[in-house]
């Protein structure tokens, strides 16, 4: 336990905000608790208005908690200024400071800490190489790229060597192309200089390409944490499994199955071997779609009717009516053939494997 | 060729003849006025020659100097005082979100533009007579007061505008970067409206050096300032060294606006 406690860098504990008063009051957080740990790339992951900026700009110190407290290093923070926080914010619309060139802008935290004129040199010149902008730090921000500004900006926070870097949705205005770069540039950066950073973002895939962890949020609350592996394969919650990619969630019973094992038999036809066999009645499960597969309508199949199919590129989303009422999404990848084969109209055999069977319990 | 254009005001029948018309309006006084001031002769409505005697006339005339003076010394007062109050208004009502009574506020700040220039005039000819006989005072601190009162919403304005144009989201950033308040005021918000401070200064102080109405009601004896002296001059006698006077004032006055101008194009 000490030791575990000793690699938290941030720590939000039973941390509550409320904006306004009386009947207009609005309750953004709700005793969120959560340990961030050091060198984590920890993301905040949710729809607009669930709380993540909120928690971010609490840690930054922007807002201070309603109850609860902010503890950075063990410290508890929660009435500190924003000034006294060894912590840099990456803000969404970079708020780069438009009189000052890219190096005043990288220089300003360094300068503000009263550090000395050779250490800023010395810095500037070592961030400006890390988001490899030395050309341009003679510039202008006005004069630069959304993509430049954007480095500036991570420049401009990582100068002082914060604690916790914050990311507030900084990809956001960035074409995806863009995006995807810097995606990978964020990562590198964060392996490189060893800082925290604490993500905040709406894009489930961007949460699931960076993260170490994840936390899910929704209406003020931590639905759930977990890396990106546990959060999309064992979410747990369908607000949880609806948010983090697509997916079927079906109803169905659990029975005694052959030999002892347990039967898993959904509504939709489609059956398999329980991976709970000591489970009975009535169930919800998650299934992914690409969980599901596609064949020719043979015996002993479900035999369903494609009544949609959606090419992304590498796969096909297909939606698969099941019988009147029933429809199932199957994700495939492309394969030579495909588009004749698995038209619209076309009928095909549908195959559920057990182990990829989630259970909700909500 | 014969495509269809997009709608414009340049093509209404008479666009040209009317636009010509309002800038004759607007500046064949001004020309003649401009004009008359070179006149040898006494009148101003005959033209008699080229000549630069009605300056010399002014340059010479004690009145006019102390006139000069006078307008120059309450107009920078003016402005700079009407120009803090005015920056210390723009930050309160903009550098936040937006609240409850924020058009009321507004309004208030921007009273001397509603009420009627005569109205604060005589209001303030007799509360300020008031206190003449309360305290036996009666220096220029008085026209001090009241230019800096009505300049306020001419500094304002410009100061509010350029800071509606700045992303509130800067001063946080000062403070994420340890900028202390003041640092954060200083290093970030203060750089960056200054030209909207410059504008408001230099509006302010035009609009103090022409005053008349609430001038010529406010001032004591032996206070006055160039435009109510000129305005003295034209009850006895209409002579050219008023013409020479008025375009004196001019050149101030285009050069400040000139650069009011250039100040408030760069912020694009």
């Amino acid at each position: 336990m000490t030791s575990d406690r000793h690699q938290v860098a941030v720590e939000a504990r039973r941390v509550g905000k409320v904006f306004g008063d009386g009947t207009s009051a609005v309750r953004a957080l709700d005793d969120v608790s959560v340990s961030i740990r050091q060198n984590e790339f920890f993301t905040l992951l949710g729809p607009s208005g669930c709380g993540k900026t909120t928690l971010l700009r609490l840690i930054a110190g922007f807002e201070h908690p309603s109850s609860g407290q902010i503890l950075l290093d063990g410290t508890d923070i929660s009435r500190e200024p924003p000034y006294r926080r060894p912590v840099n914010t990456v803000f969404q619309s970079y708020a780069l400071f438009p009189h000052l060139t890219v190096e005043g802008n990288i220089a300003f935290g360094l300068q503000m800490l009263g550090r000395q004129r050779d250490e800023i040199a010395e810095t500037v010149d070592e961030m400006l190489a890390l988001v490899k902008m030395e050309s341009l730090r003679n510039r202008r921000v006005a004069q630069i790229s959304g993509g430049q500004q954007q480095r500036v900006a991570l420049a401009r926070a990582l100068a002082p060597r914060p604690r916790v870097l914050l990311l507030d949705e900084p990809l956001s205005a960035l074409d995806l192309k863009l995006r995807k770069e810097m995606q990978i540039e964020l990562k590198r950066l964060q392996h490189q200089t060893g800082i925290t950073f604490v993500f905040v973002t709406h894009d489930q895939e961007e949460a699931l390409t960076m993260s170490d962890r994840i936390a899910v949020m929704s209406d003020g609350r931590i639905l759930q944490i977990g890396s990106p592996r546990e959060i999309y394969e064992r979410p747990a919650s369908r607000f949880v499994a609806h948010f983090i990619g697509d997916t079927n969630i079906l109803d169905g019973v659990c029975e005694p199955g052959p030999d002892g094992a347990g039967r898993l038999r959904l509504a939709c036809g489609l059956a398999a071997s329980s991976p709970d066999p000591g489970r009975r009645g009535a169930v919800s499960v998650l299934v992914r779609p690409e969980h599901l597969e596609l064949g020719e309508p043979a015996d002993g199949e479900v035999i369903g009717v494609i009544e949609r199919a959606v090419y992304f590129g590498t796969d096909t989303h297909y939606h698969v009516s099941l019988g009147e009422t029933h429809q199932v999404v199957v994700r495939r990848q492309n394969r030579r053939g495909d588009a004749s084969r698995l038209a619209e109209g076309a009928r095909v055999g549908l195959r559920l494997d057990g182990d990829a069977v989630q259970f909700l319990d909500d | 060729m014969a495509g269809r254009r997009a709608f414009s005001v340049k093509d209404l029948p008479g666009f040209a003849t009317i636009a010509i018309a309002c800038f004759l309006v607007l500046y064949a006084p001004i020309v003649t006025l401009v004009v008359y001031s070179f006149n040898a002769g006494d009148s101003v409505a005959i033209w008699q020659g080229f000549s630069w005697r009605w300056y010399e006339s002014a340059w010479d005339n004690r009145q006019v100097q102390e006139a000069a003076i006078r307008s120059v010394a309450i107009a920078s007062a003016a402005s700079a005082i009407s120009t803090v109050l005015a920056t210390m208004a723009a930050l309160g009502t903009t550098r936040r979100a937006p609240f409850r009574g924020q058009m009321v506020i507004y309004t208030l700040i921007n009273q001397p533009l509603m009420v009627p220039e005569i109205v604060t005039a005589v209001a303030l000819l007799i509360f300020f007579s008031m206190i003449k006989i309360a305290t036996g005072y009666s220096g220029l601190a008085y026209l001090i007061v009241a230019h800096s009162a009505f300049c306020i919403p001419f500094a304002y304005l410009p100061i509010r505008a350029r800071l509606e144009g700045m992303d509130l989201t800067l001063e946080t950033a000062a403070a994420d970067l340890y900028a202390t308040p003041w640092q954060a005021f200083r290093r970030v918000t203060l750089p960056l409206m200054m030209p909207g401070v410059l504008a408001g200064a230099m509006l302010a102080f035009v609009i103090s050096l022409d005053d008349v109405v609430i001038t010529e009601f406010v001032k004591s004896a032996g206070q006055e300032t160039l435009p109510t002296y000129m305005l003295g001059q034209l009850r006895r006698a209409v002579s050219p060294e008023v013409n020479a006077i008025s375009t004196a004032l001019l050149v101030p006055t285009v050069v400040l606006l000139t650069a009011f101008y250039l100040l408030n194009r760069r912020r694009s």
